[in-house]
């Protein structure tokens, strides 16, 4: 299990250099004139484009910027984007917020998609199981771009029963309808992935052997079945946080949450190199540990699993 | 439940209670319910520091925090606001300024003439980076403190400068200090209303010409709010009454800066009461606006204005009547009505209504739409078979520009395509390179009204903004003798004559006045506008 993990600890270092590297990359092929992007319209003193070019090393080509990037971030300096802002802070400032939005959409989406799920394969072929299977086709078919404004506009100008927006420090309260909007990119697979398999699960072997033994219908459901499901759901979840980041860019520019989607947004736009790949690399960490997490945690649903 | 041994059970504890700690916390602070103070929605400032704030939204928070030296009347003529006495000598190079006294900093220090001395210094210290920096040009010394590359744009890089002092700017008591120019100008008084000339304290600076670290995120300036807290960056910026300021004092006792990324998200905030004045109504809300807001959704002029430029290395577009040729063939009004729905006005002259010696249709015949008298002049001068019209596909335009193209089709009976570009820059490349990009889209703010701010950066040889390339010596020669002139009504002569060479020689077509369009709550009342699209934070009051 140990060595395991340290195996795991030392592919994602050079994961991590590799996608810090393409992104780089990426954002120099994408770079006309971030001096330019940074001032809009507006003329640029020559002086000032000199200073500037000068300041983030502008004129040194793409291994060059790489270089200067690199060294700092060894050094622990994540360096300043090209708006004179410290990296660091900017990450530090806009993880907390991003990190609540999807933690309640992973649990809005789990604890409805678990419960669906089991319902509809119960009962498959009823009317709930039938309305389910409706439901998740309208959901999968509606992008979030359009479904973010229109809960926006629904809810929150028309309903007024949620804040049309949700600051930095927004309460439980105001994140719900960003979290619940971001909740249904996810939800529609993971409660057709939780269907099938408990179905799957319901005709097996050890499933009839408890019935005739008489156990109680709830704890066959509930505890045996449930638990032999869980495997396909953790392994969804864990590649959904990715789906969850990439629709936290579009949530969060429209309740103008000010987290890690809408900086990337904005960093994009200006043609900020330094602070996309610090946004970026703060996201293949977090997703590298996330599947870390849910390969192990597969050994605590099913003991036949072992890591060497 | 999942296991029975207990580090399982810890791992889903550990979860839950991960979960709940993310959750939790949170302030449910309103701003809105605090008493007698405004919640106004802006985009996240690039900089605090005046002399490197040049966007709109910086412009709009320095102008609760600061108390410039002049400001301007009804009739646009600048009057002392800081300044008691504003005085220069008979050829306009020397300008004494003499500062009202009582007026302290936030932090108590008094505002001295070293406090303007050494912020204008800073800004225009090349090493510094400042992106109004240029504005202190006209200040003798400059050049010192900004020194030219040898050669152009080549190898050699230019010598770093040797002082971070300008000559021009000397201190003659505490309150007094003389700015000479390195050439006369009699309007030097309307430039220093601008913010890249608001005052510094001393605690502003570490060591001389350094800034203090993090001073910018706690600003200390000498208007009539002081900053609460820090500047929570992408969040808000809160500012509250300064009970010393010695200026005219608003009746507001505060400013909630909210920040947005978005406008549609600031609209949305607008329309359920959670902001106060949205100064940008998006384009996307402009045809609910009306019924949302009702009355509280308003216009008024402000100081955009947009063109459309012919460049004029392209030998197709060398002929001044094809240039007007085209120019008569787009119905100004109908896209202003029809596309931007009222929200921008017809231009035809060269500058802005809002300065003072505009003349309206000083364009003349060329900007009046006659589409049959356009295709008659079109084919006397040959005209191209093939018109384009290139955009920044990043700033909305497509529309405008189409339906142009389909007036320049209907009326000349050519060719037009409307062309896009991803971004501004790579407009300003390909223009530079004098690539055949055809017709280009342009607009402009000014930073301080006067007529020369439109003339000089938009149509003279050197101007920043001139990416089309048009040049000519007499307009050139005109634009400075207007800025040399004895008296500001002496320049604006000559700066009229000088535009009429534009009208002569359209170098640019233009299209349209830009306005504000902004809304406000049920809460506050007396919002206006003014012409650099900021509230009016001295009019403005709360209601019930």
């Amino acid at each position: 299990m140990f060595r395991y993990i340290v195996r795991r600890l030392l592919q994602m270092i050079l994961t991590f250099f590799g996608a810090t590297f393409v992104v780089f990359a990426l954002m120099f092929a994408n770079q006309d004139d971030p001096i330019q992007a940074l001032a809009g319209e507006k003329p640029v003193s020559d002086s000032l484009r000199e200073a500037l070019t000068e300041r983030y090393h502008l004129d040194e080509g793409f291994l060059g910027q790489y270089w200067h990037y690199m060294t700092n971030l060894l050094t622990g300096d994540l360096g300043e984007s090209i708006s004179g802002r410290e990296i660091s802070a900017l990450l530090e400032t806009a993880w907390p917020v991003t990190v609540r939005l999807a933690l309640m959409a992973l649990v809005i989406a789990g604890v409805l998609a678990l419960a669906a799920g089991v319902w509809s394969a119960i009962r498959r072929g009823g009317v709930f199981d039938n309305g389910a299977l409706a439901f998740t086709l309208l959901l999968l078919a509606l992008p979030i771009v359009v479904l973010a404004p229109v809960a926006q506009w629904i809810f929150a100008m028309e309903l007024d029963w949620f804040p049309a927006t949700a600051s930095r420090n927004a309460s439980f309260y105001a994140l719900l309808l960003p979290a619940i909007v971001l909740a249904t990119t996810v939800v529609a697979t993971q409660l057709r992935v939780t269907r099938t398999s408990v179905v799957e699960n319901l005709g097996a072997d050890y499933v009839r052997t408890a019935r005739a033994k008489g156990l109680a219908p709830r704890r066959i459901i509930w505890v045996h079945v449930l638990r032999n499901s869980l495997i396909p759901l953790i392994t969804l979840i864990g590649v959904d946080l990715g789906v969850l980041m990439s629709g936290a860019l579009v949530t969060e520019e429209v309740f103008n949450i000010p987290g890690v989607g809408s900086k990337l947004a904005q960093g994009i736009r200006t043609e900020d190199g330094p602070m996309v790949v610090g946004f970026v690399s703060v996201l293949v960490i977090v997703f590298l540990v996330m599947n870390l997490v849910v390969d192990l945690l597969y050994a605590a649903l099913d003991p036949r699993i072992r890591y060497e | 439940m999942l296991g029975k041994r207990p580090w399982k059970m810890a791992a889903v504890a550990a979860a839950i209670s991960l979960l709940v700690a993310g959750c939790g916390g949170g302030d449910s602070e309103d701003p809105t319910n605090t008493a007698n103070t405004v919640v106004i929605g802006i985009a996240e400032p690039q900089h605090l520091l005046p002399t490197n704030a040049t966007d709109s939204s910086s412009a709009q928070v320095l102008n609760s925090l600061f108390y410039p030296l002049v400001s301007f009347d009804a009739e646009k003529k600048p009057v002392e606001i800081a300044a008691e006495k504003i005085s220069v000598t008979k050829n306009n190079r020397v300008w004494t300024i003499k500062l009202k006294p009582g007026f302290t900093f936030h932090n108590g220090e008094p505002v001295t003439a070293d406090n303007y001395i050494n912020a204008w210094n800073y800004g225009a210290y090349k090493p510094n980076a400042q992106g109004g920096g240029y504005f202190f040009d006209r200040i003798a010394g400059y050049t010192d403190l900004n020194p030219l590359d040898p050669d152009g744009d080549g190898p050699e890089k230019a010598p770093e400068p040797t002082t971070n002092k300008m000559s021009g700017l000397k201190k003659i008591d505490d309150l007094t200090f003389s700015v000479t120019l390195s050439a006369p100008f009699a309007s030097f008084k309307s430039v220093i209303a601008y913010s890249v000339f608001y005052p510094l304290p001393n605690a502003a600076f570490s060591s001389d010409g350094v800034i203090a670290k993090g001073f910018e995120e706690k600003l200390i300036g000498n208007g009539p709010f002081k900053m609460k807290g820090s500047w929570e960056h992408d969040d808000k910026i809160v500012v509250e009454k300064y009970a010393d300021f010695k200026g005219v004092v608003p009746k507001i006792d505060g400013v909630t800066w909210k920040i947005y990324g978005d406008q549609m998200a600031a609209y949305a905030d607008l329309v359920s009461n959670n902001l106060d004045v949205q100064t940008t109504i998006p384009t996307d809300a402009l045809a609910n606006a009306p019924a949302d807001l009702g009355e509280r959704f308003q216009k008024s002029e402000n100081s955009v204005f947009e063109f459309i430029g012919f460049p004029t290395f392209l030998p197709q577009y060398k002929n001044a009547n094809v240039r007007k040729a085209i120019s008569m063939a787009i119905n100004r009004e109908e896209i202003a009505s029809q596309i931007f729905l009222g929200s921008r006005t017809a231009a035809k002259s060269f500058v802005s209504p809002v300065v003072a010696g505009f003349r309206e249709g000083s364009c003349g015949e060329a900007c009046d739409y006659s589409p049959t008298k356009a295709r008659d002049l079109y084919r006397e001068n040959g005209g191209p078979e093939e018109i384009k019209i290139t955009y920044n596909v990043d700033g909305g335009h497509k529309s405008w520009v189409d339906a142009t193209c389909n007036q320049i089709r209907a009326s000349l009976q050519v060719k037009c395509i409307g062309e896009q570009e991803p971004k501004f820059a790579v407009m300003q490349e390909k223009l530079q390179n004098h690539q055949d990009i055809g017709l280009i889209r342009l607009g402009w703010i000014m930073d301080y009204p006067l007529m020369e701010n439109y003339l000089n950066p938009l149509y003279g040889t050197n101007g920043g903004s001139n990416y089309y390339g048009w040049s000519n010596t007499a307009f050139d020669t005109l634009v400075k003798q207007g800025s040399a002139a004895p008296t500001p009504e002496a320049s604006i002569k000559k700066w009229q004559a000088a535009e009429d060479i534009l009208a002569e020689e359209m170098p640019v077509i233009p299209l349209r006045y830009g306005q504000n369009v902004f809304g406000y709550s049920e809460r506050v009342a007396n919002v206006e506008m003014d012409l650099f699209s900021k509230v009016d934070l001295y009019e403005i009051e709360t209601v019930a």
